[in-house]
C-alpha cells in the first residue's frame, strides 16, 4: 500500500517551526528558501521572536494558523519542544512533518527514545514523517524549496531520495549545471517513519516523475526493500548509488558460498534481480537518471557511433568493451547510403568516422540515416561544438566582426545549434536514444552546440565514456524488461 | 580433478555444531544461529533429490564392503571418510584419490577407517567415480543477514575464494535470473569450448541454480549448501562434493 506523500511534496501551505531572524539558523534559511524560490502556497512562521522575519509575521502559537491552510510543517525546533508543536499543528490540519532538527537517533540512546516517541506520535495523529535529521524536501512542480541547503534545481523528471542529505545537494548541483531537472527531492534523514522504499512507491505513481535516483547506505529490512523496489522498477527505472560498498567483507561462515557472500556481492545481485540500475559514482548515477529522464528507452543494445574525428570514435569503442553495448557492424545498405553522403575516406564502418568531410547538411542527414535503420538501436554522436569553438576564438579576437568574421561565426554557431536540435528531433521521431558527448559541455558551457543541446531538454555528456555508461544503464534496464515480458 | 574443500573457512566449533555469527556492518545488526552440517552422503542425497546431478557414488560401512559396493562404479575412484561431524575432509586428510584397483581401494579405505576419531561419531565410507573435466564452478545457497536466502554461482571450484568471480541472487530465482547469473560471470571464456571440451551447457547450469532455489523453498531449515566443486563434464555440471547445513543442533 503506497503511502500518500502529496502533503509532503504538494502541500497546500507550509509552516516553518522554529522561525528565526538569525540568518545562520535553520529556522531562517528554510523560510528564506521557501519564500525565495517562489512557492505560491501560504507560508506561516512559528517562533518565539515577536515581529516579522523576511516579511512573514512570526506566530507564537499554532492556534493562529487558519484551519486547513497548511499541509506541511518544517520543524527546526529541538526534540523537547516537538510533541506539543506537532499536536498543535496537526489540530490545524497539518498532515506531513519534515523534521530537519537533529538530536534523535543519531545522537545516542536518549535520542533513539525521542525518535521512537516521535514516530509513535505521528502514527497516532496520522501524520507522515520525513527525517528527522534531514536537510529538506524540494518539489519544483509546486516551486517548493523547503531545505536548509542549496541549490534549488530546475524542474524535470528525476525524483531523488537519499539517506544522506548531501547527496541530494550533489544530485541537485548536477541538475542545475546540466539543466536536466528534478521532480521531487527528499533527504530521508534518519528515515524514522518514511524510508527510501516509501518514497520510491510514491514516485512510481507520481506523474511528474520518470525515474528515481536513490542513495542508500544501510538497509534495515533487505527483503522488504528488494520486493518493493522490484515492484517499482517494473513501472519506472530506479538508479541506485550505494555507499559502504567496500565495507562488510567476507563473513565467518561454515560454507564456501557463505565466505564468498560479501555485502556488496549480495547487494549487487539483488539490484540486478530487481531491475535496479546500479551506478558506481555520483556522476554516473546522475547521468544515468538524466538519460532515463530525457531519452527514449533503447529497443536493444546495438549502437552506432558517429564522429567527426577518428580518435574519439576509437576511445568510445574501447569504452564499450565490458558493457552490454554492441558496436554493430554497419549493415551494407546503410554503408552504401552513407557512401553517397560522405567523402571516400570515411571509415566505412562503425564508429562512423566522417573524417572531417562534413558539408552543410551532412550531419543532420547522416544522423537521420543511421537512426532510421532498423538494425541500430541507439546513437552516440561526437564532435558537436567544434565549429562554435573555432568561432568563439574569432569572436573574441581583435579582428571581429570585420573581414567576414561575423558571418562565418554566425554560420558556425547556427550549424552547431542545428546539429543539437536535429539530434533531439531525430531521436524523438525514431524513438531511439541519441547521446551527444563533448568535453565542451564543461569546458565551454556557452558553446552554441552545448547550449542548444541543453535547450532541447537533453544532457550534453561531458565525455564519450560517460555517454557509454549512461547508454549501457538504459540498455541493461531495457533488456531486463524485455526478458521478463514487461 | 577431484576437488575437496579447503581454505579460509573457519567456523567456531562449539561441541559438534557450528556457532555462526554473522555481523552486518551496514546496520550494525548481529545474529547468532546454531547450525549443523549433514554428511557428504546425506548432503548428496538431498541435492540429488532436488534434481542436481552428482558424481556416481556408493557408501559402505567398512573396507570390505567398500570393495563390493564399488564394483559397479567406473574407475578411478575417490574414497572419502564422511560423517555428520566431518565437514572439511581434505583438511583432515580423509580423501584418497585415483583408486583404480580393488587392492588400492581396500588399502585406502582401511586407512580412512583407521583415521576416524572418537569425536567423529558415526562415520561411513563414500566411494565415487572421479569424473573428468578441466573446469570447475561452485554453486550454493547461503543465508544473508540482510537479504535472507541467496543463490550463488562462481568460477573456480576449490579456487573460488581466490578468484572471487561470483554472482548472487535472492532465493527464489527464476530461470531468467539463473541465466543472467551465468551471463554476468567475468570469466566467460571458460564457459565456451575449452581445450577440447564442449561449451558449458548453460541450461544445465541454470537448472542447478533453480534446483538450489527450489531446495531452499522446500526446506526452510537449510542455512547453506555448497556444491564445490561443480565439475564440468562434457559440458554438463556435476557436483563431486556437497555440503548441506541446517539450523538447530545436530539431532
Amino acid at each position: 500500500m503506497t503511502t500518500d506523500l502529496s502533503p509532503l511534496f504538494e502541500p497546500r501551505g507550509v509552516v516553518v517551526a522554529g522561525a528565526s531572524s538569525h540568518p545562520g539558523k535553520f529556522g531562517f534559511v528554510s523560510l528564506h528558501n521557501i519564500l525565495a524560490c517562489g512557492y505560491e502556497g501560504d507560508v506561516f512562521a512559528l517562533g518565539r521572536e515577536a515581529g516579522e522575519v523576511l516579511g512573514v509575521q512570526v506566530l507564537d502559537s499554532a492556534d493562529q494558523i487558519p484551519e486547513g491552510r497548511a499541509d506541511l510543517v518544517f520543524v527546526c525546533t529541538p526534540p523537547s519542544a516537538n510533541e506539543a508543536l506537532i499536536r498543535e499543528v496537526a489540530a490545524r490540519g497539518v498532515r506531513a512533518v519534515f523534521m530537519a532538527a537533529g538530536g534523535y537517533s543519531e545522537a545516542g540512546a536518549d535520542g533513539r527514545a525521542a525518535e521512537d516517541d516521535l514516530v509513535a506520535l505521528c502514527d497516532e495523529l496520522g501524520l507522515i514523517l520525513a527525517g528527522p535529521n534531514g536537510q529538506g524536501v524540494v518539489s519544483p512542480p509546486v516551486d517548493l524549496c523547503a531545505q536548509i541547503v542549496a541549490p534549488y534545481p530546475p524542474r524535470g523528471a528525476i525524483a531523488i531520495a537519499s539517506q544522506s542529505g548531501n547527496f541530494v545537494s550533489s544530485f541537485q548541483n548536477y541538475a542545475t549545471q546540466t539543466g536536466i531537472g528534478v521532480s521531487r527531492a527528499v533527504s530521508a534523514g534518519n528515515a524514522a517513519q518514511l524510508g527510501i522504499v516509501d518514497y520510491l512507491d510514491w514516485f512510481a505513481q507520481d506523474p511528474q516523475t520518470a525515474v528515481s535516483l536513490i542513495y542508500v547506505e544501510g538497509i534495515e529490512d533487505g527483503r522488504q526493500f528488494y520486493e518493493r523496489a522490484a515492484a517499482v522498477a517494473r513501472v519506472k527505472p530506479i538508479v541506485v548509488l550505494k555507499g559502504g560498498a567496500s565495507t562488510g567483507g567476507q563473513r565467518a561462515a561454515a560454507s564456501h558460498t557463505g565466505a564468498l557472500a560479501t555485502d556488496d556481492a549480495v547487494f549487487d545481485g539483488m539490484c540486478r534481480q530487481a531491475g535496479l540500475v546500479r551506478a558506481r559514482n555520483v556522476e554516473d548515477a546522475f547521468e544515468a537518471a538524466a538519460s532515463f529522464a530525457t531519452q527514449p528507452l533503447p529497443a536493444g543494445n546495438r549502437v552506432a557511433v558517429l564522429t567527426s574525428v577518428g580518435g574519439w570514435g576509437v576511445l568510445t569503442a574501447d569504452a564499450m568493451a565490458g558493457t552490454t553495448l554492441d558496436l554493430v557492424e554497419l549493415p551494407s545498405e546503410l554503408r552504401a547510403e552513407l557512401d553517397a553522403k560522405l567523402p571516400p575516406r570515411w571509415s566505412r564502418n562503425n564508429p562512423i568516422d566522417m573524417a572531417g568531410g562534413e558539408t552543410r547538411d551532412t550531419i543532420p542527414e547522416v544522423l537521420e540515416l543511421i537512426a532510421a535503420h532498423p538494425d541500430i538501436d541507439s546513437v552516440i554522436f561526437l564532435g558537436l561544438g567544434i565549429q562554435s569553438n573555432t568561432a568563439a576564438l574569432m569572436r573574441s579576437g581583435p579582428f571581429y566582426p570585420d573581414h567576414g568574421i561575423e558571418r562565418i561565426v554566425d554560420f558556425h554557431e547556427r550549424q552547431d545549434a542545428r546539429y543539437a536540435t536535429t539530434a533531439a528531433e531525430v531521436s524523438e521521431r525514431h524513438g531511439k536514444p541519441i547521446l551527444v558527448a563533448t568535453e565542451l559541455a564543461v569546458a565551454a558551457p556557452d558553446n552554441a552546440g552545448v547550449v542548444a543541446t541543453r535547450r532541447s531538454g537533453r544532457l550534453c555528456y561531458a565525455a564519450a565514456d560517460r555517454a557509454v555508461r549512461a547508454l549501457d544503464a538504459m540498455s541493461r534496464y531495457a533488456t531486463f524488461r524485455q526478458r521478463r515480458g514487461l | 580433478m577431484e576437488g575437496e574443500r579447503s581454505g579460509p573457512v573457519q567456523p567456531v566449533l562449539i561441541g559438534d555444531t557450528h556457532r555462526l555469527v554473522a555481523a552486518d556492518v551496514g546496520v550494525a545488526r548481529s545474529r547468532t544461529m546454531t547450525t549443523h552440517t549433514l554428511s557428504e552422503a546425506t548432503s548428496r542425497a538431498v541435492v540429488s533429490a532436488a534434481g542436481i546431478e552428482v558424481s556416481p557414488y556408493v557408501t559402505a560401512p567398512d573396507a570390505a564392503a567398500a570393495v563390493e559396493a564399488a564394483a559397479e562404479l567406473d574407475r578411478p575412484l575417490v574414497a572419502k571418510l564422511c560423517g555428520d561431524s566431518i565437514a572439511h575432509k581434505s583438511e583432515r586428510g580423509l580423501v584418497r584419490l585415483d583408486l583404480a584397483s580393488d587392492e588400492a581401494l581396500e588399502r585406502a579405505t582401511n586407512e580412512l577407517v583407521a583415521a576416524a576419531r572418537p569425536e567423529d561419531g558415526e562415520v561411513e565410507l563414500l566411494l565415487s567415480t572421479m569424473v573428468a573435466g578441466r573446469r570447475e564452478l561452485i554453486a550454493g545457497l547461503t543465508h544473508d543477514p540482510q537479504f535472507g536466502m541467496t543463490v550463488m554461482l562462481g568460477v573456480g571450484g576449490v579456487l573460488a575464494e581466490a578468484i572471487a568471480d561470483v554472482s548472487f541472487r535472492l532465493a527464489p530465482i527464476t530461470a531468467v535470473d539463473a541465466h543472467e547469473m551465468i551471463d554476468e560471470l567475468d570469466t566467460q571464456r571458460l564457459l565456451g569450448p575449452f581445450r577440447g571440451e564442449p561449451a558449458v551447457d548453460r541450461r544445465a547450469v541454470a537448472a542447478v541454480l533453480v534446483g538450489l532455489s527450489d531446495l531452499a523453498a522446500g526446506d526452510p531449515a537449510i542455512v547453506s549448501v555448497d556444491l564445490n566443486p561443480l565439475v564440468i563434464v562434457d559440458g554438463r555440471p556435476v557436483a563431486v562434493d556437497a555440503l548441506v547445513e541446517r539450523t538447530g543442533a545436530r539431532p
